[in-house]
């Protein structure tokens, strides 16, 4: 086995559930080499909702809440304010991150919290067998929409630019070492980090989006149809836009605004009086 | 370079035989612990060391190493 994933999973949990060429495995690499990059392996909790993707932090050996369809960000931001030296990585799907857990995202951007979230988009409800989501591209025969979708998807990345995270990258599997660098970068950043990551589900996607079950076949796909962004650049229609889309260290992020308000507190009015 | 792939943790979704820029995986007739058709690092001496297949195997089944050899 890999040394490195060797070091960093539970081994007696192993193999993985995933099917075989699931993009979840390869965004499991990526987190793992920038943990171990990093060298933060005991400040890291990991937390996730329900899904496929929310199984990728499962199997690390280190701090990890499985919790509940669609809140994740919330357990995630309990937890930031709970505990707020922890490095809080958050992982979702796009089920998960934009259907049911939609208002989670919407406060977590807008607070500016801490938290690093990853967001698993592989365009379906991996793990109940295929149904549309909110990210389905369109005119896709899903198991729900068995004449082709006829609503614009949800474009994860630029819907939290937009509600206020402050560090917004895209990549996609094909980009393992990209995306790497992003975690790193997002765990470093003080802030809502928001990295979506287009990945594969050869079993579900495979056949209702891409017309192939190759996993080989999708990676390609996403490769060749992708165009990375940097700033200033004009943005190639119809490819998908990849690489940090966004990134703003300005905003106050929200434990420090918070303390911010508390050392008010004390200064006027509880410790005021014995000032005097 | 010494490759190795793990019969446990290789579910044979064929990405590294395709994705290698030196093609250095073919496929063999060995099965892994799941029955399907595993890879075999069969032109190892064309490899590189990019890590590229180690970085995309989604089971962590491809390991990739410097290969130290014993000189005296
Ligand atoms: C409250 C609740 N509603 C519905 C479900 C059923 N359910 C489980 S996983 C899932 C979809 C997950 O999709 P996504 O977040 O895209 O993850 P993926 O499997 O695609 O990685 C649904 C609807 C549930 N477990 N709990
Ligand atoms: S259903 Fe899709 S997302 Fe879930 S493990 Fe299989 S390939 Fe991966
Ligand atoms: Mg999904």
């Amino acid at each position: 086995m890999n040394r490195l994933m060797e070091r960093y999973l539970r081994l007696d949990y192993l193999p993985t559930l995933f099917c075989p060429g699931c993009g979840n495995g390869i965004i499991q690499y990526a987190t793992i080499a920038a943990i171990d990059k990093l060298r933060l392996r005991d400040d890291i909790a990991c937390v996730s909702g329900i899904g496929c993707s929310s199984w990728i932090p499962c199997y690390f050996n280190m701090d990890v809440m499985h919790t509940i369809h669609g809140r994740a960000l919330a357990f995630a931001q309990g937890l930031k304010l709970a505990r707020p030296v922890k490095n809080v990585l958050v992982f979702t799907g796009d089920g998960d991150c934009l259907a049911i857990g939609g208002n989670h995202l919407l406060h977590a951007c807008k607070r500016n919290i801490n938290l690093t979230v990853i967001m698993v988009n592989n365009h379906i409800y991996g793990m109940t067998g295929g149904q549309k989501s909110p990210a389905t591209p369109l005119n896709c025969k899903t198991k729900t929409s068995s004449w082709g979708t006829y609503d614009e998807p949800i474009q994860g990345a630029e819907l939290a630019i937009n509600l206020g995270a402050t560090y917004v990258a895209r990549w996609t599997t094909a980009h393992p070492v990209q995306l790497q660098k992003s975690i790193e970068a997002g765990i470093k950043h003080r802030g809502l980090s928001f990295i979506e990551v287009i990945s594969q589900c050869p079993t579900q996607s495979g056949k209702s989006v891409y017309g192939s079950k190759d996993p080989a076949y999708i990676l390609n796909y996403l490769k060749e149809n992708s165009s990375i962004y940097k700033e200033g650049m004009e943005h190639l229609e119809g490819k998908i836009k990849c690489g940090v889309l966004w990134h703003d260290n300005d905003r106050l992020e929200y434990i420090e605004r918070m303390k911010g308000k508390i050392w008010e507190y004390v200064e006027t009015k509880a410790l005021g009086g014995y000032k005097q | 370079m010494r490759i190795t792939v793990d019969k446990n943790y290789c579910k044979g979704c064929g990405i590294c035989l395709s994705i290698c820029p030196k093609s250095v995986y073919v496929n063999s007739e060995q099965r892994n612990s799941f029955g399907n058709l595993m890879p075999e690092a069969r032109n190892r001496k064309r490899c590189n060391g990019c890590g590229l297949c180690e970085r995309l195997c989604p089971d962590g089944a491809i390991n990739v190493e410097e290969e130290y050899e014993a000189k005296y």
